[in-house]
């Protein structure tokens, strides 16, 4: 529902997925990363992908891309611009990557070529793929890198990696993945290596990014403050599946799947008095080689039911909201999960209340 | 924001111990320069000294090869014109490190000798290194069925003493008696490059295969280029190091093999000198003339320390960088 004037004439999605599997064979079995995912985003916007470590989301974007290489084993329809990719291999993909879809990776100390100069790591692309000289590319490097806000572009067009901060290279690998001009790019966990004070800056940058270039993007991270700003809609992953997706308003504003309430509240608050205790979820996530019957955050869930055992439940959109799905039984403000989050507190004040004085008088 | 006095003065403090903690850290070598370390264009190109060890290494090396390539135009006596005065003699005026059995001069052996003891040394290894390195490459980047196929052959190889193999591969190339002693030398080259194939296949597989897991060769991936392009521009020169290490270390190794096929009688063909041989002939005359295969050793000794020496110069710089990431 674009309304901008300057916004390319293409309509639609610029990326829909559908019912996308990605498995993996190991000694065990068959493991399977992302199971029945669909979504799909469209030009300029920012999807925020959410889950803990093993959720299925960097697996998801690189599913996407089509970069797992051979041991994975992908169904379902991904349509590019109109365009549907099917089982691309590397050949075919190759046309896309860099200059359709591009990919910022996590840790900035590895994602660039310890023994090449930064420059000539974007110039590459930029010769190869844009057929550029080797000083218009120069031009064209040293640009993005002042766009990327690196201060003296044409001095660090020379350096090596390592010579660099970590956000400074965060900075580089970003200008890397945006110098062939992507339609789409996924940043998978960006600012997971960086200093959290980096961080912000990383991300603003990203932003920035994305407005100008009406990019779409998908941000993947396991921390649901750095989507909260940034995000347009937000799907939130577990055990491969997408469990809850919805506006970023609508999603905190009204969440039903407890998973999505308790990655929340394990985010710290400044609000909250010194020495609180940092809530965590407790267990772990499911093996994804035998994934439980029913619902796949029954272990770690406290509202769980008999119910949520044996049969899985289905994502289901929020009445009179199309746009926010969940996929729960007995989502947060349903009256079954209000009675035990009742039970719950009234437990935990008894816990933390002193007992009462004995009135024999002893 | 009200300046209250306390925090002019504060500020005042700050600004006068400034000059003196970055002199500090200066000193110390610690980089404050704000969040982002400024790198100057001086410090670039500057790097840490190699050391005063390779720096001799590397003059020995090198002052030898430059004898032996100028072997012909130095005024040196010629290595196969027997001079009877100085068999078995010590050294002298005009022959600095004595003659030999037949009265050769020892000087001019070890020379012209170092021409042929450094043929096979490097060409062995540029041989086993040209297609031991680009099997190693391939089957640790793209691993699937060429390496399937590959590797256990390379370890089959390995299997066999490598000495052995060498010495029957050089036996067998070499077959019959009159064979050019230019052709014996490049028999050698062959044996003992085929017998390095694996050992420096192994290492550079081993190699690749780490340096293709990092994320860049993904990244790489991500924006369109070709495999082979990945695997010669980007993981190439980060596994050139490890090989170069090693292949120095293979150099030595092949020329101390050499001398001991020389012992067998398929070395170097005689009189056509090399260290090996040199050795290899002398070995007799230990008694009546060990400044023959003293002088020879000692040379063979300093070259072969020299090169495991800046082996492990180049390892250790190698880690080195690997560290500061």
């Amino acid at each position: 529902m674009t309304t901008e004037p300057a916004g390319p004439p293409d309509q639609g999605p610029i990326l829909e997925v559908e019912d996308l599997t990605t498995t993996f064979s190991s000694p065990r079995g068959k493991v399977r990363a992302v199971d029945g995912v669909s979504l799909s985003i469209e030009r300029g916007r920012t999807l925020g992908l959410v889950g803990e470590s093993g959720s299925g989301k960097s697996v998801l974007s690189r599913s996407i891309m089509g970069l797992l290489g051979s041991t994975a084993e992908r169904t379902g329809r991904i349509t590019f611009e109109g365009q549907e990719l099917g089982d691309w291999g590397d050949d075919e993909y190759r046309s896309m990557w860099g200059t359709e879809m591009a990919m910022i990776f996590q840790d900035p100390m590895t994602a660039l070529n310890p023994v090449m100069r930064i420059g000539r790591q974007i110039t590459e692309s930029l010769r190869f793929h844009l057929d550029m000289d080797a000083s218009t590319a120069k031009e064209t490097a040293v640009a993005l890198l002042r766009s990327v806000r690196i201060p003296e572009p044409e001095k660090r067009f020379g350096t090596y990696p390592h010579e660099m901060s970590g956000g400074m290279r965060q900075r580089v690998v970003i200008a890397v993945a945006l110098a062939c001009g992507p339609k789409l790019l996924f940043a998978d966990e960006p600012t997971t290596a960086l200093d959290v004070t980096v961080q912000a800056q990383v991300l603003d940058l990203l932003d920035e990014q994305q407005r100008e270039r009406y990019m779409a993007m998908v941000l993947v991270t396991h921390d649901l403050g750095v989507v909260a700003g940034r995000a347009h809609e937000i799907a939130v992953m577990y055990a491969g599946r997408i469990v809850e997706t919805a506006p970023t308003r609508r999603l905190f504003a009204d969440m039903k799947m407890p998973y999505t309430e308790a990655l929340l509240s394990a985010i710290p608050r400044l609000s909250d008095p010194a020495h609180t205790r940092l809530l965590a979820i407790g267990g772990r996530p499911p093996d994804l080689v035998n994934p439980p019957q029913g619902c796949a955050f029954t272990p770690r869930c406290p509202y769980a039911r008999e119910r949520c055992h044996e049969e899985r439940p289905e994502l289901r959109a929020v009445e009179g909201d199309p746009s926010h799905l969940f996929a729960c039984h007995y989502p947060v403000d349903s009256q079954e999960t209000l009675e035990i989050k009742d039970q719950l507190a009234a437990r935990k004040l008894l816990a933390t209340t002193p007992p009462p004085e004995d009135h024999d008088g002893r | 924001m009200t300046d209250l006095p306390e925090h002019r003065e504060a500020r005042t403090k700050g600004v006068g111990l400034a000059p003196s903690l970055t002199a500090q850290a200066e000193a110390i070598g610690v980089d404050i320069g704000g969040t982002e370390p400024d790198v100057p264009e001086g410090r670039r190109g500057r790097r840490k000294g190699l050391g005063i060890g390779a720096w001799l290494a590397i003059g020995w090396l090198v002052g030898l090869l430059t004898l032996a390539l100028l072997a012909p135009v130095l005024p040196i006596a010629d290595p196969t014109e027997t001079f009877p005065a100085i068999a078995r003699q010590g050294p002298t005026a005009d022959h600095l490190l004595g003659g030999d059995a037949l009265g050769r001069d020892v000087l001019a052996r070890i020379i012209w000798g170092a021409r042929s003891s450094f043929a096979v040394g490097f060409g062995a290894v540029a041989l086993g290194l040209a297609v031991g390195g680009f099997l190693g490459l391939v089957t640790g980047f793209f691993r699937g069925r060429t390496d399937a196929l590959l590797t256990p052959l390379m370890s089959l190889l390995l299997a066999i003493p490598q000495f052995v193999l060498a010495l029957s591969l050089v036996t067998v190339l070499a077959a019959g008696e009159d064979v050019s002693s230019l052709r014996r030398i490049g028999v050698v080259i062959l044996g003992l490059g085929i017998v390095s194939i694996p050992i420096l296949g192994r290492i550079t597989r081993a190699n690749t295969l780490t340096w293709s897991q990092r994320e860049f060769v993904t990244a790489s991936k991500a924006m369109g280029a070709k495999s082979w392009r990945i695997m010669f521009r980007e993981v190439l020169p980060n596994v050139v190091p490890a090989m170069l290490s090693i292949a120095l270390l293979g150099v030595g190794v092949a020329i101390i093999a050499e001398g001991g096929l020389s012992v067998f009688g398929v070395g170097v063909q005689l009189p056509t000198p090399s260290w090996g041989n040199i050795i290899a002939e002398a070995r007799g005359q230990l008694r009546q003339a060990p400044h023959i295969v003293l002088f020879t050793s000692l040379v063979l000794f300093l070259t072969v320390l020299s090169l495991n020496f800046l082996g492990d110069v180049i390892s250790q710089r190698f880690e080195v960088r690997e560290g500061q990431l």
